[in-house]
């Protein structure tokens, strides 16, 4: 079944079946907090081979933008190639940065082309795009799924589990947070949800676009992401004790 | 010249035809300067528009001093008296250019373009200022190869790895590093008094002397200058461009109060 045939029930199989490589691979959460964007993404490591560091998620476009991607990974460098020569061709053209909702809008055209021919197949991804609008001079968090639909949201979360996740970001108060704070939330999200996996190891990857940065996107440093891992580690040990004790009253 | 009359231009860069030399002629004949031959529009740069002067600049004791002036001439017309000729590539590295500005704004692209790139990568290593000088260079050899030349002298001064690094290319490609350097008729105005006063760990303050004697001797005698010159410095703290500013003159020399004289 090709991309240009419907099913019966009016569903296009390929983009469901695209979404399902994306729910089984890592969490991606994204948070817009009060002074910027910041992305994590949960690496699952194949293998004790691998050199930490290398094969990465989270990429920046051009200086003001990044995309983390989840799913299909190979597919994520085509996406990224293709957001960077978009993002040169319009500063180029127009002089100013790209504003964030109207690169999320060229990557939702990009993965919906592919999604019209029998010949393509669809990208296997989510995409989260942090990036700042230099007009509105304010950093804003948009996402692109296989289909090519993309939203701007205020926290989202895709991969394993988005479920518990995006039920834990429903609860933050996430526009009186920094961009720091929410790196620990994110870690910590990505530590509650890794329940049946706490012994595979993975490899925690972030970046984002605030105050601190410039707006400029950027990777976050190791030793930064290690403290907010731990932080999140910790604070799943300490809600596990919590329930235990809670349980041992009852 | 229109398109009829189109010659070949020989390998020793005259036109065979001209002398009537039948030896010439056969070689030249088979090396032709121009596309076609035929009524085309030309798509190539035959002549630099807005144009900029010398640059000057001389490695010191921890550093690179830079100097050029902020007018764009408009062959003989003085037209744009604050153009910024000297820009910052990446942290440890600046470029300047004389030639024509057009084109410099295009190189300033490719420079930019550079940046993001090394920002995209994000594995905390940067271009040095040894590898933008070689990236322009053959950016300019390419472009004259195809016989559409971006039409700029550059400058390329950085410091990276406790050195600092010093580099110039040519609107043909040609480059090479040096303790100082000089563009344009700084070429032959500026380097006589580099190779007299230059010496091996100047401080920045004996950098910035030199640099503004020749900016001096070039403001008196390149009729496309102006008293308006932009300083610039890297070391290892990053690069500084300073605030355009004149620089003292003396006109009361005897051959300038008198030019007839003996």
């Amino acid at each position: 079944l090709g991309c240009n045939i419907y099913s019966p029930d009016g569903r296009v199989f390929q983009i469901d079946y695209a979404g399902k490589a994306v729910e089984n691979s890592g969490a991606m959460i994204g948070l817009k907090c009060k002074d910027g964007v910041v992305i994590g993404v949960e690496k699952l490591v194949m293998s004790k081979l691998l050199v930490e560091g290398s094969g990465r998620r989270v990429h920046p476009i051009g200086t003001h933008a990044g995309i983390g991607f989840t799913g299909y990974v190979a597919d994520g460098r085509a996406v990224v190639s293709a957001a960077r020569a978009e993002v040169e061709n319009y500063e180029d053209y127009y002089g100013v940065d790209m504003p964030p909702h109207v690169l999320s809008d060229r990557l939702g055209h990009y993965f919906h082309a592919y999604t019209t021919y029998g010949g393509y197949r669809p990208f296997g991804l989510c995409t989260v795009i942090a990036a700042f609008d230099q007009e509105k001079q304010e950093a804003f968090l948009h996402m692109v799924d296989p289909a090519g639909t993309h939203y701007r949201y205020h926290g989202c979360a895709v991969g394993k589990s988005k479920q518990a996740a995006n039920t834990v970001i429903e609860q933050l108060d996430l526009s009186n947070m920094t961009c720091e704070e929410g790196l620990k939330q994110i870690a910590y999200i990505i530590h509650t949800i890794r329940e049946e996996e706490k012994d595979k190891p993975f490899e925690f990857e972030a970046g984002w676009v605030c105050k601190d940065t410039n707006n400029k996107f950027e990777l976050v440093p190791k030793d930064i992401r290690d403290a907010a891992s731990a932080w999140g580690k910790k604070k799943v040990e300490e809600m596990e004790m919590e329930d235990d004790e809670s349980d041992d009253e009852d | 010249r229109d398109a009829g009359q189109k010659r070949a231009r020989g390998l020793d860069g005259t036109l065979g035809g001209d002398k009537g030399d039948g030896d010439m002629a056969s070689v030249t004949s088979t090396v032709a300067c121009t596309a076609a031959g035929t009524d085309e529009p030309n798509t190539r740069t035959l002549q630099p528009i807005v144009t900029g002067t010398s640059v000057v600049a001389v490695k010191y004791n921890g550093g690179v001093m830079m100097a050029a002036d902020t007018l764009g001439s408009y062959g003989g017309l003085a037209r744009f008296t604050e153009v910024e000729r000297i820009c910052k590539a990446g942290e440890e590295t600046l470029v300047a250019c004389d030639g024509d500005y057009s084109d410099w704004q295009h190189i300033g692209k490719i420079i930019k373009e550079l940046e993001v790139e090394d920002r995209c990568v994000a594995d905390n290593i940067t271009h040095t200022p040894h590898q933008y000088w070689s990236c322009l260079t053959r950016i300019l050899y390419h472009r004259r190869s195809k016989m559409n030349p971006l039409w700029n002298s550059l400058v390329i001064a950085g410091y990276s790895d406790d050195a600092a690094f010093l580099g110039t290319t040519d609107k043909i490609g040609t480059s090479y590093e040096a303790d100082y350097v000089a563009t344009g008729l700084g070429l032959h105005m500026a380097l006589p008094v580099l190779r007299r006063k230059w010496k091996e760990g100047m401080s920045e303050e004996e950098a910035r002397a030199l640099v503004e004697d020749c900016m001096r001797v070039l403001f008196y005698r390149d009729c496309r200058t102006i008293n308006r010159i932009m300083f610039a410095k890297v070391d290892k703290h990053g690069q500084k461009i300073f605030e355009p500013s004149p620089i003292p003159t003396n006109w009361s020399f005897r051959s300038f109060v008198d030019p007839s004289g003996p």
